[in-house]
């Protein structure tokens, strides 16, 4: 499974296109159509039969502009890993196509860096491993020095080049692994949930480095969370997923307070609120029953049997994610529901 | 990258004329001269490894010494018992020897250890049994590890089908009683030599092994620092050799170690049934098993060969320890 080789999904680009590096700002760099990842559900030891699919990822489109950072929220299981190893080339896709324009690259950084690193190799040599897998990129005498710039680059003392990974914290160890996807220069970074498995105080430091890095080489990022206000903090554009699909999508204005699809409004009103005057007064939605299993999606609108909307045309038709004609000012972008009509209720107030 | 990091490099500037390159207070030399005056004692530190980490730590560890030095001790009286003993392990005088208790006074003599019911002095027997001993034991216990190792690895990794194959074979291996199944495959054989005996335990061994390292392999595949390499467009021997293998030895390395013991025992149990070596090759395991009929009436006849064998045992197992601990960063 070589990120360069081909691939059903169409990662591999014309020469043509490969060298034609610096995509201008605000050009799309990722364009994702109709992407699609089932799993199969198998039945049977010896002879396995096809009993089903998990839908993780069902019919996701979206672009990611040069420079900007998408954020992805959705809860546990909406398919936002899923969507972040398909577009890594480490789950082959069902359906779909994704394009990378200019140089085909892009770094994962991954969820927990206490298991994202090799336990027995020095520091020195996961951030260096890049550098052996892809020889070309760096001579073997300049590899050292490349790691240690890299270290320098992520805030970490360069003499920490024979440590363990043990020997660190855990937003050092994110650190770590930040450097490691920076290793290949590349243009697109994924974070999958990123800094969920740190502190609080340590999370800001690790956002703070994204952000420093994405200004100092440019970089794409797309940020997948569950955490709905690091997402904002970070990010141009946010979409937000559900049972696989992308039901909303827009600027971190138009999706944080003006949003029109009602898993949104559900979403956002469960965000905790620090101030306990202001919690009284706040309209939280909250939602009955559980997440439908991606095995069997509802029909129509995949959100219908959990919301307070819902009308017979959203069990026979799929809602489009589209901007609806009745909508004004900010709540005009992308949204999947026939419905779609911002909250009454101020969420800030 | 690098550029970048030069001017944003947060370490402090020397103050001005404190370095011999200072023209004029110039910033651009100032940045040069940090680097110039001021080396980072890292940069000039060898680049290191986790083998070579394994090995410096090792070297300070007692228990690896104390069992390094056995072990080389026992390979040299493996090699060249003749080093230690004048005496001749198969010369029988059952007129003045028959029995004789161990002779304290006579150090490294020939009746340092007695006896034993041929008028054999015991001394020259333990030395001399030490090669087939130790060459049945590590042989084994390195084919085991090799085969069951690499089964194990590849059916933990593959999956699928050749994880449903390989297990199978693991199962029905594992249904044979090593004992019954070495009598078995030993009948087989005319002349029975260290390699033959060899052959039958680690034929019917290695799935010991090959199952743990199908279970640490399980596990480790897992791991997202495997996910990272494969991310990073490692191929499978990378991932296999560089992420998994280290991660998934350490239970293999004990197992192992543990085992090589029991190969030692099984081979002097085999001998003991009059199946695995016989009389004129010199083993442990057929003193073992001869010095059983006489344990009530010289008990030094079997303390001997038995206190050879177990010693190497221990080395052997302290070694194993040593290592596994040595490979873990966590633990140094």
């Amino acid at each position: 499974m070589t990120p360069n080789g081909a691939s059903a999904i169409g990662t591999t680009v014309p020469e043509e296109v490969a060298f034609q590096q610096e995509v201008p700002k605000g050009e799309p760099i990722l364009e994702v159509r109709d992407l699609v990842k089932y799993f199969p559900l198998t039945k049977g030891i010896l002879f396995r039969k096809q009993v089903g699919a998990v839908k993780a990822v069902d019919g996701v489109s979206f672009d990611l502009m040069q420079g900007e950072t998408l954020g992805i929220v959705g809860e546990s299981g909406c398919g936002k890993s899923t969507l972040a190893k398909v577009l890594m080339n480490l789950e082959a896709a069902t359906a779909g196509s994704v394009r990378y324009k200019g140089e085909e690259i892009s770094r994962l950084v991954f969820q927990d860096p206490y298991t994202s690193l090799n336990p027995r190799m020095t520091v020195g040599d996961i951030i260096g491993e890049p550098y052996e897998i892809h020889p070309e990129v760096a001579p073997k005498g300049e590899r050292r020095k490349a790691v240690q710039d890299l270290l320098d680059v992520v805030g970490l003392n360069p003499e920490y080049i024979n440590r363990y990974p043990h020997q660190f914290s855990g937003g050092q160890r994110q650190r770590i692994g930040i450097a490691r996807g920076l290793a290949l220069k590349p243009e697109i970074i994924i974070c999958d949930e990123p800094v969920s498995a740190l502190d609080v105080s340590v999370q800001a430091q690790v956002i703070n480095l994204l952000e420093q890095l994405q200004s100092e080489f440019n970089l794409s990022y797309m940020f997948i969370a569950h955490d709905l206000s690091i997402v904002r903090h970070i990010s141009d554009r946010v979409g937000v997923m559900y049972l696989g699909k992308i039901v909303e999508i827009g600027t971190d204005l138009e999706i944080y307070d003006h949003a029109t699809h009602p898993y949104t409004q559900a979403l956002l009103s469960a965000v905790p609120v620090p101030d306990p005057a202001a919690r009284a007064d706040r309209d939280r939605i909250v939602l009955v029953g559980d997440v439908p299993s991606p095995a069997n999606p509802p029909s129509g609108c995949r959100f219908r049997t959990r919301c307070w909307k819902a009308q017979p045309k959203c069990a026979e038709e799929v809602p489009a994610l589209m901007a609806r004609d009745w909508l004004r000012d900010l709540a005009v972008h992308d949204s999947a529901c026939h419905f779609a009509a911002e909250r009454e209720v101020d969420l800030e107030k | 990258m690098p550029d970048v990091h030069d001017e944003n490099d947060p370490r402090p500037l020397p103050p001005p004329g404190s370095g011999h390159f200072d023209y004029a207070g110039n910033q651009g030399l100032l940045v040069e001269q940090d680097t110039l005056l001021e080396p980072d004692p890292a940069k000039r530190e060898e680049a290191r490894s986790l083998w070579g980490d394994a090995w410096r730590d090792l070297r300070r560890r007692p228990i690896f010494l104390i069992s390094a030095a056995l072990i080389v001790l026992l390979l040299i009286i493996a090699i060249f018992p003749g080093l230690f003993t004048n005496a001749n392990p198969r010369q029988s005088d059952l007129v003045h020897n028959y029995l004789r208790k161990p002779d304290w006074t006579d150090f490294f003599g020939a009746g340092w250890f007695g006896y034993d019911g041929q008028g054999r002095s015991i001394y020259a027997r333990v030395l001399y049994g030490a090669r087939a001993s130790i060459t049945v034991g590590l042989t084994v216990t390195l084919a085991v590890t090799l085969l069951g190792g690499l089964a194990g690895m590849l059916a933990g990794y593959f999956g699928g089908w050749a994880d449903a194959v390989l297990s199978r074979i693991v199962d029905i291996f594992f249904g044979i009683p090593l004992l019954l199944g070495a009598l078995v495959l030993l009948n087989a054989f005319t002349v029975r030599t260290v390699w033959t005996v060899a052959f039958a335990l680690a034929f019917l061994g290695w799935t010991q092994i090959a199952r743990v390292m199908r279970g640490a392999v399980l596990t480790v595949k897992q791991a997202d620092y495997v996910v990272a390499g494969k991310a990073l467009g490692a191929g499978t021997s990378r991932l296999m050799l560089r992420h998994i293998l280290p991660n998934a030895i350490a239970p293999v390395i004990v197992v192992a170690t543990i085992a090589l013991g029991g190969y030692i025992t099984a081979e002097a149990t085999l001998s003991f049934l009059g199946i695995g070596l016989q009389d004129p090759t010199i083993s442990w395991g057929v003193d073992i098993s001869s010095a059983q009929k006489v344990i009530r009436t010289a008990s030094f006849v079997l303390f001997f060969p038995a206190a050879a064998l177990s010693l190497t045992v221990l080395a052997f197992i302290m070694l194993g320890d040593a290592v596994r601990d040595a490979l873990d960063p966590k633990l140094r």
